[in-house]
């Protein structure tokens, strides 16, 4: 029978069946942050070990200072959640990535970047962007603390089978249209519980178009619709972009290896539970108004006006987002004018992100202060390479080290109450980046152009023709 | 874990769509130990001010509410962050169950995982349920074993995955049950080291 990408994925790895349809699979990957203390405390209490330390990968991503990291002092908090990850890691014999590490980076750059993911695993972290690793073919969700401590002491997980869902990309997208656009427009057509229940696969021309990077943007933000996780299917860019990672198989054990992966993509003629298309020509670069992914816009478009709506309870959600953001009913998106601007996170922080912005800002200056946070210590050092960090200088942001940042605003990275944020990550939610904070999800040449205009704009009209 | 069989308790209405994980507990918190008890920040944006001030409206700290164990809430309850702290939250505040019309995956796996029940119930009944709480609270018995709920005389019935009610009723831990297929575990690794070599332990 015709088997998708997923049904492989859930072949290979279930060991035992119940008879309540509850399956026992198998973990490949487990990365571990600085808020696994939870699952640790478990572990410990329960006087059991870690089974599978080999297949355990600590990484310090959410707590890591991005300025000011050799003005911390004995006391700080920020350095005691860094140092119980570093112990707990030491304590259960975890390889441990931490601050000043270069390999230290957010898990879901590091992970891909270094090889440790690989098409055709079972990758989980207690991080609902753990979903991002699926762009390698891999199957990849966030879980909470407690299964977290059931893979450290099992090395396995109790799942339902989840339902598939295909999101198929018609086209190619035009020019200044990211997989950031791609994956708001995504949300926008299914909603933030579209894909409750489901996994996501994407797939269509345009998705093959995209570069590593954009998949991982791209299923990234899978769980914004409700998928626990998104995936696309390997292929030649995915063999390229893993041939040579250091923690990836190498020589001719990478090629046998290879060979089995682009088996992995869906059989023609497989069956999806649910089917959505859509043309990448539609995509415009894309902008969120409100307090959830969902609220997204092309940059064209007004914000909704909730007397113009005919459904009480959107109306109300409208009027309540609207109020909590600051903006008028029915003002152009346009006229918007920002504080801030945020380029970082696991959602857009890898190199391709970085070349993205500072293409738009070689030669400007943003009219609004700013940090730019890279996504790992390597993407870095190679934008520092490439000169990057000083465009960004030059145009007034601050560069910074690698880490969450003001994504989950747990660092001291976060925005005042009431500012006014473009920021390339993936959660407008209220007080996301801060308490009362204003967060407009956007790509990096989004953010770059908001950055020169001081408002909303459209990357297009900066760029060059 | 403590089985959930049946329980009738005040429950409070959260007449709104979409709460995400965040709104539930801050992520400014989350470096606390659980020891100290997170129902303190249960809610805490919309329950205090930026000085810790108590904000008054919030319906959980309507007088009437106090005792609440269940809450009433709109679609996508949990939605976003994995944090599980968000149900610690809501655990040391005393709930034992959400009704709603459906709820974020992860956040819906953590509840079982901590004996608070996750109860799916169908949109129009849940905005029917709470007129019959009068849009802020009252009495509620929600029984596992039936799948059912008593508000005001009325019953509705909810969803659950089976496997969850389960463990709900049973009181069930995973890794205690995962103990038992131990040998199935060990036949499934010496066969899955044959077919997919290159997924054992990464050179780190």
């Amino acid at each position: 029978m015709a088997r998708t990408l997923f049904d492989k994925l859930w072949d290979s790895h279930v060991i035992a069946r119940r008879d309540d349809g509850a399956c026992l699979v198998w973990v490949d990957r487990h990365y571990v942050q600085e808020g696994s203390f939870h699952a640790f405390d478990k572990v410990r209490q329960r006087g059991e070990k870690v089974a599978r330390p080999d297949l355990t990968v600590a990484i310090a991503d959410h707590y890591v200072p991005t300025v000011g990291r050799d003005a911390l002092r004995q006391g700080n908090e920020l350095l005691r959640m860094m140092g119980q990850l570093e112990a707990n890691a030491r304590e259960f014999g975890i390889v441990h990535y931490g601050m000043g590490h270069p390999r230290q980076g957010i898990v879901h750059v590091v992970g891909p970047e270094l090889g440790l993911t690989l098409p055709g695993l079972l990758v989980v972290e207690g991080d609902s962007h753990t979903s991002t690793h699926g762009a390698l073919g891999a199957w990849a969700f966030g879980v909470g603390a407690s299964e977290v401590a059931h893979v450290l002491m099992t090395q396995t997980l109790w799942q339902k089978r989840p339902r598939t869902m295909r999101v198929t990309v018609t086209g190619r997208l035009g020019p200044g249209v990211s997989a950031k656009d791609m994956a708001l427009a995504v949300i926008a057509r299914i909603g933030v519980d579209g894909a409750v229940g489901h996994v996501i696969e994407y797939a269509g021309p345009a998705v093959r178009a995209l570069s590593m990077e954009g998949r991982m943007t791209l299923c990234n933000m899978s769980i914004e619709s409700g998928a626990r996780c998104g995936m696309v299917a390997p292929d030649e860019t995915t063999i390229d972009y893993l041939r040579g990672r250091p923690c990836a198989p190498q020589g001719a054990d990478f090629e046998r290896a290879a060979a089995q992966w682009l088996q992995l993509a869906s059989d023609p003629g497989a069956r999806f539970d649910r089917e959505v298309e859509i043309d990448a020509a539609d995509i415009a670069p894309t902008v969120t108004w409100g307090t959830t992914p969902e609220d997204a816009l092309p940059i064209d478009a007004n914000v909704p006006d909730p007397d113009r709506i005919d459904d009480p309870a959107r109306a109300a959600r409208v009027r309540d987002a609207l109020q909590y953001m600051g903006l008028r009913p029915g003002m152009r998106l346009r006229d918007i004018a920002i504080d801030r601007v945020f380029i970082g996170s696991c959602t857009n922080a890898r190199i391709e992100d970085l070349r993205a912005a500072a293409a738009v800002l070689a030669g400007r200056r943003s009219k609004v202060p700013g940090l730019v946070s890279p996504g790992s210590a390597q993407v870095r050092r190679q934008a520092e390479q490439e000169g990057l960090d000083k465009i960004f200088i030059a145009a007034g942001l601050q560069w910074g080290g690698s880490g969450c940042s003001m994504c989950a605003a747990m660092n001291g990275d976060m925005l005042a109450p009431g500012e006014r944020c473009a920021s390339t990550t993936n959660r407008n939610f209220k007080g996301r980046q801060g308490p009362g904070s204003r967060t407009h999800l956007m790509s990096p040449a989004m953010v770059a152009a908001a950055a020169v205009a001081g408002r909303f704009a459209d990357v297009r009209e900066l760029v060059a023709r | 874990m403590e089985p959930f069989v049946s329980l009738t308790a005040r429950a409070c209405v959260l007449a709104w769509a979409n709460i995400d994980t965040d709104q539930i507990f801050p992520a400014r918190f989350m470096k606390q130990p659980r020891a100290i008890g997170y129902d303190k920040y249960l809610f805490h944006g919309h329950r205090f001010d930026a000085g810790g001030c108590p904000v008054p409206g919030f319906p959980l700290d309507d007088p009437s509410n106090r005792g609440t164990r269940i809450l009433v809430a709109g679609r996508n309850f949990g939605c976003g962050s994995s944090r599980e702290a968000a149900v610690y939250a809501l655990v040391d505040y005393g709930m034992r169950c959400v009704v709603a019309p459906s709820f974020g995956d992860i956040f819906a796996s953590n509840a079982v995982n901590n004996g608070l029940l996750p109860a799916r119930v169908a949109e129009a009944d849940v905005e029917q349920l709470m007129a019959l709480l009068d849009g802020l609270g009252g009495e509620v018995t929600v029984d596992l074993r039936e799948c059912t709920i008593l508000a005001a005389g009325e019953r509705f019935s909810f969803a659950i995955d089976p496997v969850w009610r389960q463990k709900l009723l049973n009181g069930w831990d995973d890794v205690d049950l995962t103990r038992g297929y131990a040998d199935a575990i060990a036949q499934w690794l010496q066969q899955d080291q044959r077919v997919r070599p290159w997924a054992g332990p990464p050179a780190v």
